[in-house]
């Protein structure tokens, strides 16, 4: 038997050798560093969440109808009527969150360890070009329920565009394709979610395992394996990415699963962040809901743009802050002075920002659920207190710290402390 | 767009008025795995909400989950269909029942996952007797709510007196007196029961799957525990000679 399967491998690589080639490069001798602990088991997960959500959103398309008037009730004829149909819809929706999780653990890993730092620039640049696609992703899906929340939510999100200057109101009558969200722009939408990203994101991670596999990658101690080479060519701190990675990452999908299948089973609303109570009212465009909050992994960035005060009447400054919020990401590798990669070699002065930055964002996140009301008022009244609300002013001071992590960057990097980085990674 | 910000501005009192007063919620009662009391608010939904309310996404032979037959379904629970494979529709007219309710009574196939079971529990055991709206009804979850009181033949008439009392270093708080105007054809807890019943039945055709999901669930779970010790073998075989 083993000897048959043998022989068609071998014809098979007679004809087309490029495939075992782009294995060996890509898996069975692509040599990945031996240190890599908890944090780089997201990377491979990202890519199990694509998968998972390319493959269950093919069956939602299979009974989805996007048309105004039909689309609330077909996803309510997948939950109810179409054999193992809230599995899939489940599976799509929890999966939703669950790569906006994986992403931005992965995205802390490379704040941690420098992975976006020269010669990985191109690698972290595809990765943020990736979540800017991801969250056109999201968005364009989180419309096609029907819902009161997918309807206000895009309409809010439209509406940004309509503040730019000159164009804005060009510019949203374009994307919606109507003067309000309609019929067209649910048609729109749903091309956009089941065809243009997923190819561009498709597309983008290739670009991003390329280009990390050309450079090789970096680990926990920010050392280039590459430097140290035995006889044979090989990285002395290297060990082939399959079988010791592949297996690894077997073991760290099968708890990653574990963790999924217990939200989609038990919580699939998680308390409504993952579905939000307003999204079970269908869709009604004269009925403005009291509160609209988008879902949890945009608020970091909603936040930001409630904080900003409108400006000459306009609310652009504030979608401005929100646009370079996410666009700054892009100038990171250039940012970053330090001569270390690692967070275990640098110094408080990093460490001390990352920390600030992680709350931060954590704080913004939690607040643009929220209305601007949720920590009640100041009880005295200031020239300069153009709103009372106290939220409204944290999310003001947070979104400051959010920009002083990335635009101070240089100044505390270079005079940061560092400790000599070793020769060889540690265990 | 201009006319789109009218309307939306006509609606802000509106919204405004519609506010929570801040009633406190009553934790809901239902218990899901109770086949009895799912039984008993698939009579009362059929009976009392379903001349105005429909359940279009539910279908009347899925009732079956419930413990019925059939024909027991078709005997007893389907007074507008004539098919057991038919969805629970309502038969009143939504144009006509906006003229006479001022808005289409809402569908209550999936309400308990937008309102929450605790909301429904306490709304429809909190109507009470105000001669200023149009019904006649008002509600304490739901102020100037368009519908009246259904279930006041079972529950009687009440009404309600709100007075705000402030204590001394605390925030005002309003206080609830209702009084009982007249009997209904059940006592409180009666009544009660009927409302947890109802809400049971709500919050399972808001998801009829729910059931299974988590019994499925168990099953997938211990799956991947499985699962996790083979695979947490297979990296510990290979990764002995990673010095």
């Amino acid at each position: 038997m083993a000897s048959r399967l043998m022989a068609l491998w071998n014809w098979f690589d007679s004809r087309m050798p490029s495939v075992g080639e782009q294995w060996r490069i890509h898996a069975s001798e692509y040599y990945a560093p031996k240190n890599f602990n908890f944090w780089y088991f997201f990377g491979s997960l990202a890519l199990l969440v694509l998968g998972v959500q390319i493959v269950s959103g093919i069956f939602l398309t299979m009974n989805y109808k996007p048309d105004a008037t039909l689309a609330f009730g077909s996803v309510e004829y997948i939950m109810r009527d179409v054999a193992g149909g809230w599995i899939i819809r489940y599976i799509h929706s929890t999966g939703a969150s669950a790569f906006f999780i994986v992403v931005y653990l992965h995205m802390f890993r490379g704040l941690l360890y420098g992975s976006y730092k020269q010669p990985r620039e191109l690698v972290w640049i595809f990765g943020v070009l990736i979540y800017l696609s991801l969250m056109g992703e999201a968005f364009f899906g989180y419309l096609l329920p029907w819902g009161q929340m997918s309807y206000w939510g895009a309409q809010v999100i439209v509406n940004l565009f309509g503040t730019v200057p000159f164009i804005g109101p060009d510019l949203a009558l374009w994307i919606r394709g109507d003067y309000v969200v309609s019929d067209a722009t649910l048609n729109r939408f749903f091309a956009l979610h089941v065809i243009a990203l997923p190819l561009v994101l498709l597309g983008l991670v290739v670009a991003h395992l390329l280009a990390l596999h050309d450079v090789g990658s970096n680990n926990p101690d920010g050392v280039e394996i590459k430097k140290l080479k035995d006889a044979n060519g090989r990285p002395l701190d290297g060990i082939p990415f399959h079988p010791y990675y592949t297996v690894k990452d077997i073991m760290g999908a099968v708890v990653f699963l574990a963790v999924f299948c217990f939200v989609l089973f038990f919580l699939p609303s998680m308390g409504g962040y993952f579905l939000e109570d307003n999204n079970f009212i269908p869709a009604d465009p004269l009925k403005t809901p009291p509160h609209i909050a988008p879902v949890w992994y945009f608020t970091p960035y909603y936040s930001i743009l409630r904080a900003v005060p409108p400006m000459f009447n306009s609310q652009f400054p504030g979608v401005l802050a929100m646009g370079i919020a996410t666009l700054i990401l892009f100038f990171l590798p250039w940012l970053d002075r330090s001569p270390v990669k690692s967070i275990r070699y640098k110094g408080p002065y990093y460490k001390g920002a990352l920390a600030a930055f992680v709350v931060v964002f954590l704080v913004l996140g939690y607040l643009g659920t929220e209305p601007t009301t949720v920590w009640g008022q100041f009880g005295f009244d200031a020239f300069f207190l153009d709103t009372k609300d106290r939220a409204t002013w944290v999310a003001r001071f947070c979104s400051v710290l959010y920009f002083a992590f990335f635009m101070l960057m240089p100044w505390y990097t270079a005079r940061d402390t560092t400790k000599p980085v070793p020769e060889r990674v540690t265990r | 767009m201009r006319k789109l910000a009218a309307l939306i501005l006509l609606c802000l009192p509106l919204r405004l008025l519609a506010a929570e007063l801040g009633y406190p919620l009553d934790h809901s009662p239902n218990d899901p795995r109770d086949l009895v009391s799912l039984q008993s608010g698939a009579r009362t939904f059929v009976n009392y909400c379903m001349g105005c309310h429909g359940a279009q996404y539910m279908r009347y032979n899925r009732l079956t989950e419930l413990g019925l037959s059939e024909a027991e379904i078709r005997d007893n629970l389907m007074f507008t269909a004539s098919k057991v494979g038919e969805t629970m529709k309502t038969v009143m007219p939504p144009k006509e029942a906006k003229t006479w309710f001022g808005v289409a009574p809402p569908d209550l196939s999936v309400v308990a996952r937008s309102r929450g079971a605790d909301w429904l529990y306490t709304y429809l055991r909190t109507f009470y007797r105000d001669p200023k709206t149009p019904s006649g009804w008002n509600n304490a979850v739901f102020p100037n709510v368009s519908m009246p009181h259904a279930l006041w033949g079972l529950q009687g008439e009440r009404a309600l007196a709100v007075e705000t009392a402030k204590e001394p270093g605390e925030h005002e708080r309003e206080q609830y007196k209702w009084t009982q105007l007249t009997q209904g054809s059940e006592t409180q807890v009666q009544y009660d029961a009927t409302a947890r019943d109802l809400v049971n039945f709500l919050v399972y055709i808001g998801e009829p799957a729910a059931s299974s999901r988590r019994a499925i669930g168990i099953v997938v779970l211990f799956v991947l525990g499985v699962l996790f010790i083979f695979a947490y073998l297979l990296k510990h075989e290979f990764w002995k000679d990673v010095k």
